[in-house]
């Protein structure tokens, strides 16, 4: 299959990325050809396999229900591009 | 003393160890190359004074019973180091400071050594060149026009460039090895869960490991044993005791089998990768270990795999870096949705640009089965492969890249010609096996050409053996001349 | 008990529609810390003040799994009548929004941790069984704040990363009335469990509404709508009535309904479409590959099963057979664990059916006059019980027993105490009794010998004498036999 500039545009704003008309293009091909070596797959049938899930043959471990983190909000804000002592700050969310 | 600066990391240790060099003046032979060679790129950030205060303390007070007593080290800017900026070689993370260090470097830490500062890769270590950060190529100290592989890139030319004694990056796809086969170094990916992945930026979690690169199996052997654990805040680590891998390290390997695939003879390899494979598998017949023919037979798919699962993890992963919390934030950006564009699109490069909307395609409604999930049914395929050949045999002797070391821009404009590159490594990442890459001889315009031991999981023991063996016996010596300084 | 009928439907001009409703509830899985990082999920802190590096998705961490949160998810599962699932696996559901860090929210999506289960409401027309689709584990997101800064949103984290049970109804539910006594049944059956405080005003509880319409009798299922995020039974109620209303006249007028995300408007009472029109929702679900999938011991489920507590429809059933209540009040003293309990602990002490008559008439009247819980009643059940016993015993009569029951809810003291220091106890010594009759009858010759003439109403007037001589006192029972006795003489 081929992806159209369309298609790109549509992905690229599911991922929360502009891209600039000038560079459609150029990503249109490259994509296009990423997209037909990764269709060899598509030589192989798997209709029995079962998806691998996890390389790890083991169970998912788990932690005990304590409090043992937060109350670090000094640092958790240290690195926000907008200061606010208590809060993360962001442009209005308009719906 | 003459320049220790060349010596093996355990050939420094020794010195360290008797008083024949004390960590400051170790430390300040380290910054006087830094300094002298700045032309290679190979550091994002330096801790010279940190670095040197924390020889003091060592001095002061030495250790020697530690595994690297007073070693000052560089890692990847990809490990988050507390107080110290972490990039993962991105513009989105140009500012970013940790709180907080991760456990591999938290273990070296422990181990006695201390930072010297963060070393170049590829932006997010996607790519095989060192040419996708956003801080510049870095430079092969192999030739002035060569890329040091990647993306693992700073480390490997700060390695072999002597600017560190040893150090570490992370293999995604072959991020470890690909640099090391094309610096003349020693590189290993352990087994997926043997390194804790807590505090290291995040590429494809299901692939990412750490890992040591060093210049001898020794220094590997060292590192590994200092880097490794359990670490209950990852829950893909595997609860294991710890091993002593240096202390064990054994270069008997008589009786060993070793699998040699044919698949990974590939149409238009050059013809020195061919002959470099023949004379390491009569390096390991010489040393009395048996050669076996075997069969991955689904390795050809395992780079459209690799394809299609790490940016998949990547779309995801990288969706954190949003201008909120932490990093670049675009000024331009009326609302939300415009600030999460305009941030992403001027805080990522092409590369990490180009594998997010892949991941993001391969994932979106309609697309999931035709290729992330066939993808996760092909790895179990390449899984299987492995699991059904090491039945018979102890490890798989394979070359570790299909070239030797290119040319700065020699592959950036064909991202499948660059993606390629990987085409050795990246099975062991899908399958989570252990893998390392030894020099083992030059081409024709004497380039370093490294070759791929693979192990079964959690077989690092024998794998450093078998390239313990294998180095004392092959006779390759790193010849690089200080042409930057 | 003469069972009322179902009805409930759109009455459209073509017909009546019967509506059909499924609920995604979304309720806060009780746990000292959040699902997979260790900062507490103690609700009210200062913003921001419980959130790890975990929590607000710093580079290079990483999810480990709250054990607690899993055994709680098992709990509730167990609750429902629904199958455990042995195997399940986390995945991310990827969206960008300022109060998700990590650019996804870790959920459960084609393997969940709990499979089909059910619930059975008590309607007035009878009891209904509602299915349970599923029940999987999630996190929480933050909370943006607009209202703060004209032009920015500020966020708080410290919800990011609570856990949360989504449990997901089959669309068997057929109006507000029935989604009323569904939630109430879901919040009882978790309360009982320990599992969800089910505290609505703090966010424990929401629902997303799904709501479609069709006509009666048809079998299809028609366009359904879903109504995100609705946090209180009446606002569900409206949402469900207007969106209903709304869909049958689109039908009626010939208009097709699209299937979309809408809001409740709780100010304007209505429901609004929410989908932005540049991309409909694309989560893009796959397996988290930082987590492994979560492998229960059948033994651990077997061990919770053991250890779960009686839940309301086994105790509903216990209480009609042991103390004798009918279906109506033994649904309503099970409803809540602490009523029940409370229930349980006065029945211990005193008469069971009075106990019952008494709590839920003037104590659960009491309650819902000051806005209590019976958690924070004023009266305690020993107090309550030692009360019932004095009715039953004679000791005050009813109408006393009221005015005690005043005072104990102002006071606080032992009834007895009260009854006591205001001398308030009944007069049941039938010789006092026949003393102040006589006394009375003496008084009132004239009234006697009418009565005796035949005019037997008067009866009431010497009742009356006796109980404003006695203060209100007098064993009434007692005072009517001796006063017959003594009138015949």
């Amino acid at each position: 299959m081929s992806l159209d500039k369309e298609k790109i545009k549509h992905v690229a704003k599911l991922a929360r990325i502009s891209v600039d008309e000038a560079k459609v293009n150029s990503l249109t091909k490259d994509l296009n050809s990423i997209f037909k070596f990764i269709e060899q797959l598509n030589e192989l049938n798997t209709d029995k396999v079962e998806p691998l899930t996890s390389i790890l043959n083991q169970s998912l471990r788990s932690r005990k229900d304590e409090i043992s983190d937060g109350k670090i909000r000094e640092k958790i804000l240290k690195n926000s591009p907008k200061e606010n002592e208590e809060f993360f700050v962001v442009p209005k969310v308009v719906e | 003393m003459a320049d220790i600066t060349n010596q093996s990391l355990n050939e420094i240790i020794e010195n360290v160890k008797t008083k024949k060099i004390s960590s400051r003046e170790l430390t300040k032979a380290y910054i006087k190359n830094i300094e002298n060679a700045k032309k290679l790129n190979a550091f994002v950030t330096t801790t010279f004074d940190q670095a040197l205060e924390n020889a003091k303390q060592f001095d002061n007070k030495p250790n020697f019973d530690q595994l690297l007593p007073g070693i000052p080290l560089a890692v990847k800017d990809l490990f988050c180091t507390e107080n110290t900026k972490t990039t993962a070689g991105s513009n989105i993370l140009n500012n970013f400071i940790p709180s907080y260090e991760s456990t591999v470097t938290k273990n070296l830490w422990g181990n006695g050594s201390f930072l010297l500062g963060k070393l170049n890769c590829d932006e997010f270590a996607m790519g095989s060149s060192n040419e996708t950060s956003h801080y510049g190529n870095v430079i092969n100290p192999v030739g002035d026009q060569l890329v040091p592989g990647g993306s693992s890139g700073g480390s490997s030319s700060a390695l072999a460039a002597d600017l560190t004694p040893a150090t570490i990056g992370t293999d995604t796809g072959g991020s470890i090895r690909q640099p090391a086969s094309f610096t003349g170094t020693v590189g290993l990916k352990p087994t997926y869960g043997l390194c804790s992945r807590w505090g290291i930026v995040a590429f494809a979690s299901s692939l990412d490991q750490a890992g040591p690169m060093t210049k001898t199996i020794k220094d590997c052997a060292i590192m590994l044993e200092s880097m490794s654990g359990f670490d209950e805040k990852d829950s893909t680590s595997i609860n294991k005791k710890k091993e002593q891998y240096s202390k064990n390290l054994k270069d008997n390997i008589k009786g060993l089998k070793i699998g040699i695939p044919k698949e990974y003879r590939v149409d238009n390899m050059p013809k020195e990768i061919d002959e470099l494979w023949e004379k390491g598998k009569n390096i390991l017949k010489d040393l009395g270990a048996q050669l076996i023919d075997i069969s991955l037979p689904h390795t050809k798919y395992a780079l459209p795999t690799y394809y299609i699962v790490a940016p998949a993890e990547a779309s995801s992963n990288l969706a954190r870096y949003d201008g909120v919390r932490y990093g670049y934030r675009s000024k331009q950006g009326k609302d939300l949705i415009e600030m999460y564009e305009k941030t992403r699109s001027e805080g990522f490069g092409d590369e990490v640009k180009r594998r997010i909307l892949i991941g993001t395609y391969v994932l979106s409604s309609g697309y999931y089965d035709a290729y992330y999930l066939k993808a996760q049914k092909v790895r179990q395929l390449i899984k299987k492969d492995f699991d059904d050949s090491f039945k018979k045999i102890d490890a798989i002797l394979t070359p570790s890249t299909p070239s030797s070391a290119f040319k700065i821009g020699e592959k950036t404009n064909d991202p499948v010609s660059m993606y390629l590159n990987d085409i050795f490594t990246v099975p062991v990442n899908l399958a989570g096996l252990p893998a390392l890459s030894l020099p083992a001889g030059v081409d024709k315009k004497g380039y370093p050409l490294g070759l791929q031991l693979i192990g079964k999981a959690l077989d690092e023991q024998k794998i450093l053996n078998i390239g313990y063996a294998f180095e004392k016996n092959c006779g390759f010596k790193n010849e690089i001349k200080k042409w930057w300084s | 008990m003469s069972k009322e009928k179902f009805d409930y439907f759109i009455k459209g001009e073509k017909g009546k529609y019967e509506v059909v409703i499924g609920l995604e509830v979304h309720a806060q899985v009780s746990s000292k810390s959040k699902l997979f990082s260790g900062s507490s999920t103690k609700f009210g802190a200062d913003p921001n003040n419980q959130v790890s590096l975990i929590d607000s998705a710093f580079p290079g961490m990483l999810p480990v799994i709250n054990e607690e949160c899993v055994k709680q998810a098992v709990r509730t599962g167990l609750g429902l009548n629904a199958k455990i699932n042995n195997y399940s696996v986390f995945d991310r559901k990827n969206y960008f929004y300022a109060d998700l860090p990590q650019g996804y929210q870790i959920s459960q999506y084609k393997n969940p941790i709990v499979g089909e289960g059910k619930v059975l409401l008590d309607m007035p027309y009878g009891s209904k069984e509602i299915g349970i689709e599923r029940l999987h584990l999630e996190q929480d997101a933050g909370k943006s704040i607009h209202d703060m800064d004209p032009s920015n949103t500020y966020v708080d984290l410290n919800r990011s990363g609570i856990a949360l049970m989504e449990i997901v109804s089959k669309p068997d539910l057929r109006s507000p009335d029935e989604v009323n006594a569904y939630i109430k049944k879901l919040r009882s059956i978790m309360r009982y469990l320990g599992t969800c405080d089910g505290n609505m005003q703090e966010g424990s509880l929401r629902a997303d509404v799904n709501v479609s319409v069709r006509k009666e009798g048809d079998k299809n299922f028609g366009t359904r709508c879903e109504i995100k995020n609705v946090n209180s039974i009446k606002f569900m109620q409206m949402a469900i009535e207007y969106e209903a209303t709304r869909q049958v006249e689109l039908i009626e007028n010939g208009k097709e309904i699209d299937q979309e995300t809408r809001l409740f408007d709780t100010k304007k009472n209505e429901t609004r479409s929410m989908r932005s029109k540049e991309d409909a929702h694309d989560y893009r679900y796959f397996p988290d590959p930082d987590l492994l999938p979560l492998k229960l011991e059948q033994k651990l489920i077997d061990d919770l099963k053991i250890s779960l507590p009686e839940l309301p429809d086994k105790k509903k059933e216990r209480f009609i057979k042991e103390y004798g209540l009918n279906a109506y009040e033994a649904n309503i003293l099970v409803s809540e664990k602490e009523i029940s309990d409370y229930y349980e602990e006065v029945a211990k002490l005193s008469d069971k059916k009075l106990a019952a008559t008494w709590m839920m008439g003037d104590l659960f009247a009491m309650l819902n006059d000051k806005g209590l819980d019976i958690s924070k009643s004023p009266i305690s059940a020993k107090n309550f019980a030692e009360l019932v016993q004095s009715i039953k015993t004679g000791e005050i009569s009813g109408r006393i027993a009221k005015e005690v029951f005043e005072i104990m809810v102002e006071s606080g003291d032992n009834p007895k105490k009260i009854i006591e220091s205001k001398g308030m106890k009944q007069q049941s010594d039938p010789k006092e009794l026949e003393k102040m009759i006589n006394e009375i009858l003496s008084k009132n010759k004239d009234k006697v010998d009418q009565y005796k003439a035949g005019k037997e109403k008067l009866f009431g007037f010497f009742v009356g004498q006796v109980m404003k001589l006695s203060g209100g006192k007098a064993n009434p029972q007692l005072t009517n036999e001796i006063l017959k006795k003594l009138l015949k003489g």
